[in-house]
């Protein structure tokens, strides 16, 4: 039997790399998938926790943080898409039209 | 505990093993003339072109796009399957809402044209 | 699940219903009538209005506990209901104007205030987090309304990745928050801390996490990157429609669940809530300096105003304050509204089709050509400095005093001398629009313009009456568990 702390570690770990990846990488897609890998990272403790309390709950949850990020996906890839069309790259470092 | 996953075990190591041995006989014994129609990776399929790893056009993107929100809905209709007998009426008339949520997204892509492949 | 619980979200559900509604019915109309759309919109946010001043007075919980209306609740819903109606106003002629599918923003504005009235009404982490997507993801689409220009695009795309990158903090934060307490109720979260079984290193986490979450949404310093460059590339309507009604849903969530959940690591949170708040009001004036555009000065205007928003909210952990502060919160954003609406009207009117029209500069002789845009203009800035005798001055006036009702002489002090420093650069309008020079052109549609002199004048008159408008905000009471 694994040790419940074993999962949030690993949920923390996958956390914290979601966030740098997000600060440090430079492709859009990548960041993207960056933030998926946070949101997954929140299912996973989400999941644990209702192991450890025994609680259906949170499992419940898991669910609708899917499906939310089901929706993200659909609105981030349609606007890489976008950008792609315009500027034939994703690059973060070129979104530099907005400045002041 | 443990024994009860034993069956599983067996039929996981069955199946490796039974797999490994229908193609090491298979390439044994099995007759071998090839022919360039054959050396083809699909042999009976369209004739390759082009480099593997050329861009796909957008239009799969929206394919991709529409596939994962209407997939991600099954999440919803398992559980509610499984509890539908103790949900009731009112859960039947949510399911009902829910299903014409849906059903307005469909139409909205589909008179948008999102499902025309040209 | 009884009647009374939908009756808990019905102004949320007319607006969710209203904006599918119009989403469909937009398929049907031929592309010359259009224009239909928004004015069905506008009905649906009158008709969610209607329904939430009948709801008025009503104090109870919904679906298990999972949602609530209050007082707060109602206050909040009619702010953000006026604020909508307000942007479809606005939106109606710029829209055409430009080329944008107004008929989808506007739908697409319904659905996302529905998300904004849930987030405020939420008594559970997991529905604040879902009201918090429902709202985001209809306002990154509408950031990238102006398709095939390019910084409308980035805009949306920048918005998309930072707002979702808050979201996964604050998800995160739940997480961390149901491990600590077992509950993402608010009452059970409450119950569970007063009886002790709480693991305090989780829930110190969680709490940080969901700060972090609401900051970003809210523009506060250091999560306020994204604002400048959303506000600037968004469609104008929007960009105002989103500087008020995120900042009024974000706001009011933070002082909700704080209020109601986390008095309790006060002593922890709020020196971190005061140092957010001096460094919100003095980056945010201080950058709003050197803009010449005059969408990224409004957008720092905003950060700032965030900023004064959050000082006041800083001693939330004295039981006697806190209802002041929400108060005074509550008060402000009315002043906030009507100003913003104001200068944005004004903004819309002014700007070009090409894109152009968005330099401080070009207000020059603003005031001679377009006196009613002018004077709206000036209302606005004048009552974002905080001057008597407009709204803002009533509001910046209540919440430094609730500040140092707090005993937080020196951040109040903070506040007083940004407020100093930012009637710089809001003047520099008025000066540029009444004292140079200048053939500045602005359209001159009825809405547009009725929205400018109908705020301006709500800001100027409204000022008279003040102490009603406490009062209403004071009754604006939160339901505790």
């Amino acid at each position: 039997m694994v040790p419940a702390s074993y999962y949030l570690i690993l949920s923390v770990v996958l956390f914290v790399l979601g966030a740098l990846g997000v600060l440090l990488r430079r492709n859009a897609l990548v960041v993207f998938m960056s933030l998926e890998m946070m949101f997954n990272a929140s299912n996973l403790a989400f999941i644990t926790f209702a192991r450890m309390y025994n609680a259906l709950s949170a499992q419940v949850v898991v669910f609708f943080v899917m499906t939310v990020a089901a929706a993200e996906v659909a609105i981030g890839l349609a606007l890489m898409v976008e950008i792609f069309r315009s500027k034939r790259s994703v690059d973060i470092d070129q979104m530099n039209t907005l400045k002041g | 505990m443990l024994t009860d996953y034993l069956p599983l075990v067996v039929i996981i190591v069955f199946s490796v093993i039974l797999a490994f041995l229908v193609v090491a006989l298979g390439h044994l014994f099995g007759p071998k003339r090839p022919s360039e129609k054959k050396s083809m990776p699909y042999e009976s399929g369209m004739v390759p072109y082009g480099p593997g790893q050329r861009r796909m056009t957008v239009r799969y993107y929206l394919i991709a796009v529409l596939f994962i929100l209407f997939d991600i809905e099954v999440v919803f209709f398992l559980p509610w399957a499984v509890a539908f007998r103790d949900l009731g009426l009112p859960g039947f008339l949510l399911m009902v809402a829910f299903v014409v949520v849906l059903e307005v997204a469909h139409l909205y892509a589909w008179k948008k044209g999102a499902l025309e492949w040209e | 699940m009884t009647l009374s619980d939908f009756l808990t979200l019905l102004p949320a559900i007319v607006l969710l219903a209203w904006g599918v509604i119009m989403l469909v019915v937009d398929l049907f109309l031929p592309t010359n009538r259009k224009g239909i759309t928004p004015l069905l919109s506008g009905i649906g946010a009158a008709a969610g209005l209607g329904v939430n001043f009948a709801l008025t007075g009503y104090s109870q919980t919904g679906f298990n506990g999972m949602v609530v209306l209050d007082g707060f609740a109602s206050f909040t819903n009619t702010l953000l209901l006026i604020s909508s109606l307000f942007a479809i106003m606005l939106s109606y002629d710029y829209m055409r104007r430009m080329n944008i599918e107004r008929s989808e923003c506007c739908a697409l504005m319904l659905i996302s205030t529905a998300g904004m009235m849930i987030m405020v009404q939420a008594y559970d982490l997991i529905v604040l987090f879902l009201a918090l997507e429902l709202f985001s993801i209809p306002l990154y689409v509408m950031s990238g309304l102006v398709r095939g220009k390019i910084s409308s695009e980035e805009a949306a795309l920048k918005y998309f990745l930072l707002g979702a990158f808050s979201s996964a903090f604050l998800l995160y934060g739940v997480a961390f928050l149901y491990g600590a307490t077992m509950h993402t109720n608010l009452a059970g979260i409450v119950s569970a801390i007063q009886g002790g079984a709480v693991q305090t290193v989780f829930l110190m986490l969680g709490v940080a996490l969901l700060l972090v979450g609401l900051a970003f949404k809210l523009a506060v310093v250091p999560f306020h990157s994204w604002a400048p460059d959303v506000y600037q590339g968004a469609p104008t309507p929007v960009t105002g429609w989103m500087s008020v009604s995120v900042k009024i849903a974000a706001l009011a969530a933070l002082l909700r669940v704080f209020v109601i959940a986390f008095p309790s690591v006060a002593a922890q949170i709020s020196p971190v809530l005061g140092v957010l708040a001096a460094l919100t009001m003095i980056v945010g004036n201080v950058l709003a300096l050197v803009q010449t555009d005059i969408k990224r000065l409004l957008a720092y205007s905003s950060i700032a105003s965030a900023g004064y928003l959050l000082m006041a909210f800083v001693p939330y952990g004295q039981g006697e304050v806190a209802s002041d502060s929400i108060a005074a919160g509550l008060f402000y954003m009315i002043g906030y509204l009507f100003a913003s609406f104001a200068a944005w009207a004004v903004v819309a009117a002014v700007e070009k089709e090409d894109g152009k029209g968005l330099q401080i500069a070009d207000y020059a002789g603003l005031a001679r050509r377009h006196p009613w845009l002018a004077v709206a203009m000036m209302i606005a800035m004048v009552s974002y400095i905080g001057v008597p005798p407009t709204l803002g001055f009533w509001g910046k006036f209540y919440l430094f005093r609730t500040a140092l009702e707090g005993g937080l002489v020196w951040l109040a002090l903070i506040g007083l001398l940004t407020s100093l420093f930012s009637a710089y650069y809001y003047l520099r309008v008025v000066v540029v629009m009444f004292m140079q020079p200048g053939e500045t052109e602005a359209r001159r549609e009825v809405w547009v313009n009725l929205l400018a002199v109908v705020s301006a004048g709500a800001t100027l008159l409204l000022a008279f009456i003040p102490w009603q408008l406490l009062d209403l905000a004071s009754t604006a009471f939160l339901r505790f568990p």
